[in-house]
């Protein structure tokens, strides 16, 4: 990805008190966040947490509301059409072009940025195989499988060769496999030096792929950090899952529980012990009498941040 | 773009459509049209030359021998230039509808446009002006079949093809902008029921205004169909007068008015 002349450390996305309001509704509410050339920044968060707004903001597709806001040094303000002139957008709705041919979506997106035949071919040519969707020029986008139309839509975010992707969902409702290859896809990416900024309510994707990443609630950053630095801060090392058979039994253990970690969270239908030992404490517990009907010791994770610092699980 | 080679060679119309993105919209809609022209072109060709052959030869033919001539010429030259109008609306109005709709909430393609450097006026404008492409294509069409069949007298009959071009562009800029903003496509068929079919049959069309009940014909004059269709017929019959100018001036203030909620219209969805 060629830098443009005198680029230096300066964040690609800067953003100061960034507000947006709709009527009454506050979507964001005053963030302040900065993302550098290269890295993958993510927004993790609820259903309804701002992260959606944030990145339409960021994409020029919808107005400020208050605050600031640069993107590639520019205003979305006053320099809309330039900005996403350098931008890559893959949105959490698909918006492929059904009428068309998969080749004919990379074609049409081509031109909608302006770029001549000829260029368009060859950058087409390319993208198809880098989306492993080669053997599907020809075809109508409606029959592709929910992972290859993600895919073409991310090869058509890059058709003009674009510094800075942002990705709102990605693999929301991708099989296993299909959201695996995405991952390996957009790895590809950052590696050849492309800036990625996403949003998602996958607590391991924001993991796997994240470098930075900041945790949203009801339009505010609650925190934020790279994934390690935020389960250290707010977590402990390991976590003990308990599940009773009967809710009365998950009541009278939570008071004996806190004993045996730093902190005890109950959830619907299981107890989590905070522990930096997970085995040991689990040791503990068994031995004071507590029986369990099934437990789980895991390291601790962004759900469970997520869980310390707003107290609902990020499904909820 | 920073790495665009100075190999790749730039047709005319990519340095026209650099500089002026709505002719990027109006590409992919060419594009789509190339492909399924055959289809559409049997609907929208063929139907108003059906119209023709029925009204203007079957029906005419009765017409003249009672009447001798309707507004000095036989009816099948009077019948054609409105046949061409009506076409006109009809053909933009479905364009204008139903597929405004799946560019904003169906399919979303209109969105998919919105990411890239096109701004939602650009998205809009490109919309309109294929709309009026395409009439003007359906109208060359009809107007070179209608002169094979004797239907207009007069070589100013050319100017019916952009006079059939604005009054579809009458309707699409200010249905579009309607459409944008629909939550649902319910409206759509009452719209096409209660404002095009009538206008279709009481704008002067097959019959002069006159022919209407005196307390009607006030609503007639505020059809823009009435323009276009008076437009058409001014063209085809040779007889544009000055009164050919203010059916321009009214054709183009609806477009011009569609075309400021359109743009309003169109932000409002792509932009919020």
């Amino acid at each position: 990805m060629p830098e443009p002349v005198g680029a230096t450390s300066a964040p690609l996305i800067e953003a100061k008190a960034l507000t947006k309001r709709f009527g009454d509704l506050v979507a964001v509410d005053g963030i302040d966040f900065t993302v550098d050339r290269g890295e993958v920044f993510g927004f993790l968060g609820p259903n309804g947490a701002g992260k959606t707004t944030a990145m339409r903001m960021i994409a020029c597709v919808s107005p400020i509301t208050d605050g600031e806001l640069r993107v590639l040094g520019m205003s979305p303000r006053t320099d809309g059409p330039a900005i996403r002139a350098r931008l890559g957008v893959v949105p959490q709705e698909d918006n492929l072009d059904t009428e068309l041919t998969v080749w004919d979506n990379l074609v049409i997106y081509g031109r909608y940025f302006g770029l001549p035949m000829a260029q368009i071919r060859d950058r087409a040519t390319e993208l198809l195989h880098f989306a492993r969707l080669d053997d599907r020029r020809t075809s109508r986008v409606d029959p592709l499988s929910g992972g290859m139309k993600r895919r073409l839509i991310i090869a058509r975010s890059l058709i003009n060769r674009p510094e800075l992707v942002l990705l709102d969902e990605p693999t929301t409702g991708l099989d296993p496999q299909a959201r695996h290859l995405l991952w390996e896809r957009l790895y590809r990416l950052k590696r050849e030096g492309v800036t990625l900024v996403l949003t998602t309510h996958y607590m391991d994707e924001a993991e796997q792929l994240c470098d930075r990443l900041v945790i949203m609630d009801r339009g505010r950053i609650v925190a934020g950090g790279s994934p390690r630095q935020l389960i250290d801060r707010y977590c402990t090392r390991e976590v003990v899952e308990l599940r009773f058979e009967l809710p009365e039994q998950q009541d009278a253990a939570l008071a004996p529980l806190a004993a045996f970690g730093d902190r005890v969270e109950p959830l619907g239908d299981r107890v989590l012990l905070y522990t930096s030992h997970g085995d040991e404490a689990l040791a503990r517990v068994t031995g004071d009498g507590i029986r369990p009907e099934s437990v789980l010791v895991r390291r601790a994770s962004l759900e469970d941040v997520f869980l310390t610092l707003t107290g609902r699980t990020l499904d909820e | 773009m920073s790495d665009a080679a100075p190999a790749t060679s730039r047709s005319p119309f990519d340095t026209l459509a650099a500089a002026v993105p709505m002719l990027r919209v109006a590409e992919r809609e060419a594009r789509l049209w190339r492909r399924f022209w055959r289809s559409s072109a049997l609907t929208l060709v063929l139907m108003p030359l059906m119209f023709l052959g029925a009204m203007g030869l079957g029906l005419g033919g009765l017409v003249d021998e009672n009447t001798g001539s309707v507004g000095g010429v036989d009816y099948l030259a009077f019948v054609a230039p409105g046949i061409l109008a009506a076409s006109a609306m009809q053909g933009a109005a479905g364009q204008s509808l139903w597929p405004v709709m799946g560019g904003m909430k169906w399919i979303r393609t209109f969105h998919g446009a919105a990411a890239t450097p096109l701004r939602p006026g650009d998205v809009f404008g490109g919309w309109i002006l294929w709309i009026g492409a395409r009439e003007a294509m359906n109208a060359t069409i009809f107007v070179a079949v209608a002169t094979l069949l004797g239907a207009v007298p007069s070589p100013w009959g050319v100017l019916a093809v952009p006079a059939a071009a604005l009054t579809g562009l009458a309707f699409a800029a200010p249905l579009s902008a309607y459409s944008a903003v629909q939550d649902s496509d319910l409206g759509f068929p009452v719209i096409m029921r209660v404002g095009i079919v009538p206008l279709f049959l009481f704008s002067g069309t097959f019959f002069p205004v006159a022919q209407l009940p005196a307390w009607l014909q006030p609503v007639a004059w505020v059809s823009p169909l009435w323009h276009g269709v008076e437009l058409c017929r001014g063209a085809t019959t040779g007889s544009l007068t000055l009164a050919s100018v203010g059916h321009v001036a009214y054709l183009g203030a609806c477009i011009a008015v569609g075309c400021w909620f359109g743009v309003r219209n169109f932000a409002s969805r792509l932009a919020p």
